[in-house]
């Protein structure tokens, strides 16, 4: 067994859980934080992407013993409040999801993209970037036009470096 | 996935004395962790590298590169001192896998895993790179000894990875569209004492040299060398994506290109 110490979306959570414990499992199943999914057993989906110490990462292939003394943010971290992020709100706007499956990873993944491109995006780059998110649903074209939306949105707003 | 200890290396020397056996180190965890997800690998133990602060980081001296094996591809794609010494490995490292990919895996853990399939391979190989380890320092070449299979001892740790900056190289990537691995990738570099052109995704042992295409370089990176090659389909690998010939054909279409960008 491993103490795991770590801060998930603000709060500081501590747990004894098994060496193998993943840890999408230890968010799911530990801390009730089920919007992070598993669609995969492969590594290639990203339905369980989240950001560890800043960065958008595949929770189904780390173990929770190794985000020890990391801090999280899942999709349940992102609002504010009842205010959506803006890269929720531009899915939103922009029909980016259908079954909403693929949703959480994707918006984990498109708020570190748009983070890494301060610059700004375009369709080229969205698409390159989201090699890592299999989404069965929306052709990606929705997904593709909320994320530009979003990192314009963004930039006006100033908040290109949030979250 | 099968019950496993985890521990967190506080040292190299540390590791060390933890690794070998049924053990295994962990860095990204981007192979290992999908491989004990599976069960096609199942670990007593494992030793986690990635938070050693010895073993990360881009050291530029002079014409050598020195990459400490824990340092991500992410890290590599990003490095302010190789973007303007190399940046063709910066955007080398930004085709490996996807961006959470990139973020955890190593280039330590990638050559130690020798995929058949990675991209690092073919440019240590042809940047005539040397493995640095705990115990010793083995030549790139020497190092990779077949599908997944490298010199690498019972428990020795890759430490770092060196090489000299080349006069030119260029790097292209035939990818399968599903697992964005090669089907083919072909890295050439030039310097003081000639061509080298590694291969990926395509010998049944893994990374190798191209004898013909560098035989057809030899007077210089010129494409039109390269007109009408052909490079025979013996020891190349068959599956549902390709066949033997296929890949034959495409490894001459890849150096061309590849040649090409070096040229440019
Ligand atoms: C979806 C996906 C796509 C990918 N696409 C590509 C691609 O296009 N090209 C490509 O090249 N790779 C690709 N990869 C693999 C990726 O590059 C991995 O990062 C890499 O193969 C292994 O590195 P790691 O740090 O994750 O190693 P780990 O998975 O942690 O370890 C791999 C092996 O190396 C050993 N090891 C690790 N570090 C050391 C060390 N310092 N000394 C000795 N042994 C060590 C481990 O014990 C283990 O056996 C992909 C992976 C995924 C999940
Ligand atoms: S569940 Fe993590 S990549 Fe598919
Ligand atoms: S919306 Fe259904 S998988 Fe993407």
């Amino acid at each position: 067994m491993s103490d795991v110490v770590m801060t998930v979306n603000g709060r500081k959570v501590a747990a004894s859980v098994e060496d193998r414990t993943l840890l999408v499992h230890f968010l799911r199943e530990n801390l009730n934080l089920t919007g992070t999914h598993v669609g995969c057993d492969t590594s290639q989906c990203g339905a369980c992407v989240v950001h560890v110490d800043g960065k958008a990462v595949k929770s189904c292939t780390m173990l929770a013993a190794q985000a020890s003394g990391s801090t999280i943010v899942t999709i349940e971290g992102l609002a504010e409040g009842a205010e959506l992020h803006p890269v929720q709100a531009a899915f939103r706007e922009h029909h980016g999801l259908q079954c909403g499956f693929c949703t959480p990873g994707m918006i984990m993944a498109a708020t570190d993209m748009i983070r890494r491109h301060p610059e700004g995006l375009d369709e080229k780059t969205v698409r390159h970037e989201l090699e890592g998110n299999i989404c069965r649903c929306t052709g990606y074209h929705n997904i593709v036009k909320a994320i530009l939306a979003a990192s314009k949105a963004m930039a006006a707003g100033g908040e290109a470096k949030a979250a | 996935m099968y019950a496993v200890n985890y521990h967190r290396a506080s040292s190299v020397a540390d590791a060390a004395k933890r690794g070998g056996g049924d053990a295994k180190y962990l860095s990204g965890g981007m192979t290992l962790l999908p491989a004990m997800k599976t069960r096609l690998a199942a670990p007593s133990d494992l030793v986690d590298l990635s938070r050693l602060e010895e073993l990360r980081g881009v050291r530029i001296s002079g014409r050598t590169v020195t990459i400490g094996a824990a340092t991500t591809h992410y890290e590599v794609s990003t490095d302010a001192g190789l973007k303007s010494a190399f940046p063709l490995l910066c955007r080398f490292a930004s085709l490996i896998g996807d961006p959470a990919v990139r973020y955890k895996g190593t280039i330590g853990g990638s050559i130690a895993n020798n995929d058949p399939a990675a991209d690092y391979p073919a440019a240590l190989v042809a940047l005539g790179a040397t493995v640095v380890t705990d115990k010793r320092e083995i030549a790139a070449e020497d190092f990779f000894t077949g599908l997944f299979e490298t010199a690498l001892d019972d428990g020795e740790i890759v430490t770092a990875v060196r090489f000299d900056i080349p006069e030119k190289a260029g790097w292209e990537k035939f990818r399968n569209p599903a697992s964005r691995y090669a089907i083919v990738g072909v890295f050439v570099a030039k310097k003081g004492d000639g061509v080298r052109v590694a291969v990926t995704g395509a010998g049944d042992d893994g990374v190798f040299r191209s004898k013909e295409i560098e035989a057809a370089l030899a007077k210089g990176l010129d494409q039109k060398a390269l007109d009408g090659i052909s490079v025979p389909s013996d020891g190349l690998m068959g599956d549902i994506h390709a066949s033997p010939e296929y890949r034959a054909n495409l490894i001459a279409v890849m150096a061309k290109r590849a040649v090409a960008q070096a040229a440019g």
